[in-house]
């Protein structure tokens, strides 16, 4: 447990500090939803009813961004070799890489979503809806990216790859997350929190078991 | 089935097999296409148009059917680490790709006098568009791993990673549909399909069928030839 908690905290160093993807995968999130109104109009009314579905895409755009150094760059300087022959399952040490990307992603994202709400005008009693779905449907996005992360683990260029692979398995986040927002709006029960949950859970649970076969395959043990 | 997995006696076997399959797939389309032309009436509402509905419906079945196909194949690669199994499953790929482009292309000719319009994001159109997207990423993955064994495995992840979540896809994608239900253009409920309508249609999914199996087969020994081939010239003897 305790090289478990050492290992999340260390990814998390990593990925906050110098030359770490976090940060830039914020400044994207922020870039890319600033082009939307450029793109598609400032008309309030137009934009308070897709700012939902924008921000979820994005989210997931940002996450993606920052997915190729999941494993790459441990894997480039073999520290990745190293922390496998160490105590912890491969299992374990994927769901822990999973959980850092996480909290220097997604949990970021949620936050400052909000924020992109705000400058995108969704009505007040949309936000719970959005924040909490973020909450709950972004470790999804980290689980399902870390899977395909892994078996583009030996591809030199696997950061143009990796998207393609990644987008079409996201389909169900990013349909019930803006659908749960959709439906709070129009003050409807459809049923979209428990999917989110579900999706996400079992995301989270099984990735792990994945993304260890992915990351065995490509470690040539 | 195991007694298959030979790639020597797979060649012996499928060798004789695959001008039949290939021949009875030719009849069928040749039949099918008859009757889906010349003989069936044109259809109430519809018209002549109906008569695309033969080379689009079993496109969508085949494709659906090659996924099958070939996240079986993964799971019997990745548990019996065989090589034939990772040939099928990447041979059955481009074939599945194909099929599913062929199934949006054939349904957006038909959507445009139907529906009045080459695209609509309704459930079934948008769940094949990301089945087209699972193809390629499939595809796009062997094609961009250099080791043979290395992408056989992470693709064969990958295929049954994209089943497993394939009809979660395909839920969600009809829930997403019916929370848009006012914006759908699609008709429900028109008049059921009569039977002289519909046995040419089983004609030309067993049509489709054996082609499908007939070009799997092809490709595979293709690529077992390939790789002997590959592997006589890099041992230094001349071809």
């Amino acid at each position: 447990m305790l090289s478990f908690i050492a290992l999340v905290a260390r990814d998390a160093r990593l990925a906050t500090r110098a030359g770490g993807g976090a940060f830039l995968a914020l400044a994207f999130f922020g870039a890319a939803t600033t082009l939307v109104p450029l793109g598609i109009g400032a008309d309030p009314r137009l934009l308070g009813k897709v700012a939902a579905g924008i921000i979820w895409v994005c989210a997931a755009l940002a996450a993606l961004l920052s997915l190729d150094r999941l494993f790459q760059a441990d894997f480039e300087d073999g520290s990745l070799e190293l922390i496998v022959m160490g105590p912890l399952s491969v299992e374990a040490i994927t769901l822990a890489k999973i959980l850092a990307h996480w909290l220097t992603t997604g949990l970021p994202l949620t936050l400052l979503a909000a924020l992109v709400a705000l400058l995108f005008d969704l009505p007040v009693r949309g936000y719970g809806a959005l924040a909490g779905g973020l909450a709950i449907g972004t470790p999804a996005i980290s689980a399902i990216g870390a899977v395909c992360a892994s078996l583009t683990l030996s591809i030199r260029r696997g950061g143009l790859i990796l998207p393609l692979l990644v987008m079409p398995l996201l389909a169900p986040v990013i349909i019930f997350g803006s659908g749960l927002v959709g439906a709070t709006l129009d003050g409807l029960h459809n049923g979209a929190l428990p999917l989110l949950a579900a999706f996400s859970f079992a995301a989270v649970l099984l990735s792990p078991f994945a993304a260890a076969a992915g990351l065995r395959i490509n470690l040539g043990s | 089935m195991f007694e298959f997995a030979n790639p020597k006696r797979f060649m012996d076997v499928s060798r004789p097999l695959v001008p039949w399959i290939g021949g009875i797939a030719a009849i069928c389309l040749a039949v099918g296409c008859y009757f889906a032309l010349f003989v069936v009436p044109p259809e109430r509402l519809q018209g002549d148009t109906v008569r695309i509905m033969y080379v689009h419906v079993p496109a969508a079945w085949v494709s659906m059917m090659t996924y099958g196909l070939m996240a079986l194949a993964s799971l019997f690669a990745l548990v019996n680490r065989h090589p034939l199994a990772d040939i099928a499953a990447r041979e059955a790929a481009p074939l599945g790709a194909v099929f599913t482009a062929l199934a949006l292309i054939t349904g957006s000719i038909w959507g445009k006098p139907t529906w009045g319009t080459y695209w609509v994001w309704d459930a079934r159109l948008t769940s094949f568009l990301l089945l087209l997207f699972l193809y390629l990423g499939y595809i796009a993955l062997w094609n961009a791993i250099d080791d043979e064994i290395r992408a056989a495995r992470a693709a064969a992840v990958l295929a049954l990673v994209g089943a497993v979540n394939l009809p979660i896809i395909v839920f969600s994608v009809e829930w997403w549909n019916t929370l848009h239900q006012g914006e759908s253009i699609m008709r429900r409920g028109g008049p059921s399909i009569a039977q002289i309508f519909l046995w040419p249609l089983f004609i030309m999914a067993a049509g489709y069928t054996l082609l499908f199996l007939t070009l799997w087969v092809l490709r595979i020994r293709t690529a077992i030839m390939t790789r002997a081939v590959r592997m006589r010239m890099s041992a230094g003897f001349a071809p």
